[in-house]
């Protein structure tokens, strides 16, 4: 079957993103878009997916527990799990190797954690929006090892990504799918063979506002809407 | 100058690529962000950069750098260091950073 996905999705977790990034508001606009499944992921972190997981069941949509790692080489990577014991076993390896800094949220944003019902339960104080000491391949192997899916985002921005900091997308890596932001910059990149054209090429939004979540444009095939089917896909 | 000249000049460390030690080197790059470097570094330059990703010895490779210096006594993986041992690119490990690097080596006319 065809699902329409947004596999990219910030919330008020992460110092970027808005507000108004709240489980019910993310999983009620990914409802009322027409998507199918969506993923939570905040930057190296984890801490909203449960509750947006209970929030997106409450609305009938599939969420997928996730983060957007940022690696030592200033590389961003989604992260996407089967179930959140597995997000927070890898958030825990992700926490020991950030750097022990604390967020300013003057600067940086608020770090904000919610409950199902949208309650703030708390902030994260931990600086988030650095980069981990896990190399891009260390993060790759290990999200493996959980039975996740390990995609390269946003590869046709001209920052944090593999591309643009790392020259290329190294083939000795389990990684079936890259993720692209607008298709004439990633058309560009196939053309000129800067990347190969056997990936499966996934559009998300990395929304920060509720407006940049995607409508019914990115589509894979599965067999039934479960997390695992998603996932074996990517 | 040969990539052998400068590492004992500077009193320097390789730590794998002993076989590209007898290279030509030309001139200096400096630059972390490999996309860049690929379109901007030439052939025989002393690369020096903080990433130690096994890309960046693909990178020298590719454009025939003479050898990469890493700054500031960064660890570089295992994975790197094997690619540079096949590819025969010398990956040269300093205490000193980027800028300190530079001005030595321009003072050895490099």
């Amino acid at each position: 079957m065809k699902i329409y996905i947004d596999l990219h999705i910030h919330t008020a977790l992460s110092p970027c993103g808005d507000r108004d990034m709240t489980p019910n508001n993310i999983v009620n606009m990914a409802k009322l878009k027409g998507l199918d499944a969506i993923a939570i992921t905040d930057h190296n972190s984890c801490e909203n997916a449960a509750a947006c997981i209970k929030a997106g069941k409450v609305a009938g949509i599939l969420v997928i527990p996730g983060m957007e790692i940022q690696t030592k080489e200033d590389v961003h990577s989604v992260c996407l799990f089967r179930d959140i014991e597995s997000a927070i076993n890898f958030q825990n390896l992700v926490y020991n190797s950030l750097p022990q800094l604390k967020n300013k949220p003057d600067i940086f944003g608020e770090q904000i954690l919610y409950d199902y019902s949208d309650n703030i339960v708390g902030i994260n104080e931990r600086f988030l929006l650095t980069s981990s000491n896990l190399s891009f391949n260390e993060a790759c192997n290990l999200v493996k090892k959980l039975n996740g899916a390990f995609i390269p985002a946003h590869i046709d921005r001209n920052s944090f990504s593999v591309i643009f900091n790392l020259g290329f997308i190294p083939d000795n890596l389990p990684i079936k799918t890259v993720e692209y932001r607008n298709y004439e910059d990633l058309k560009k990149m196939k053309d000129s063979k800067i990347v190969k054209p056997d990936y499966r090429f996934i559009k998300s939004s990395d929304a920060h506002y509720l407006w940049d979540i995607l409508e019914r444009e990115s589509f894979i095939d599965v067999d039934e809407l479960t997390v695992s089917n998603i996932i074996d896909v990517l | 100058m040969k990539v052998s000249d400068l590492v004992e000049k500077l009193n320097l460390k390789v730590v794998s690529g002993f076989d590209g030690l007898e290279k030509e080197v030309k001139g200096v790059y400096t630059c972390d962000l490999l996309s860049w470097v690929m379109s901007h570094a030439v052939k025989g330059n002393v690369w020096i950069t903080v990433q130690v990703h096994p890309n960046i010895i693909a990178v020298a490779s590719l454009l025939e750098l003479s050898c990469i210096i890493i700054p500031e006594d960064i660890e570089v993986e295992d994975a790197t260091l094997e690619k540079s041992n096949q590819e025969a690119i010398p990956v040269i490990k300093s205490s000193m950073n980027s800028y300190e690097l530079c001005l030595k080596l321009s003072q050895i006319g490099v």
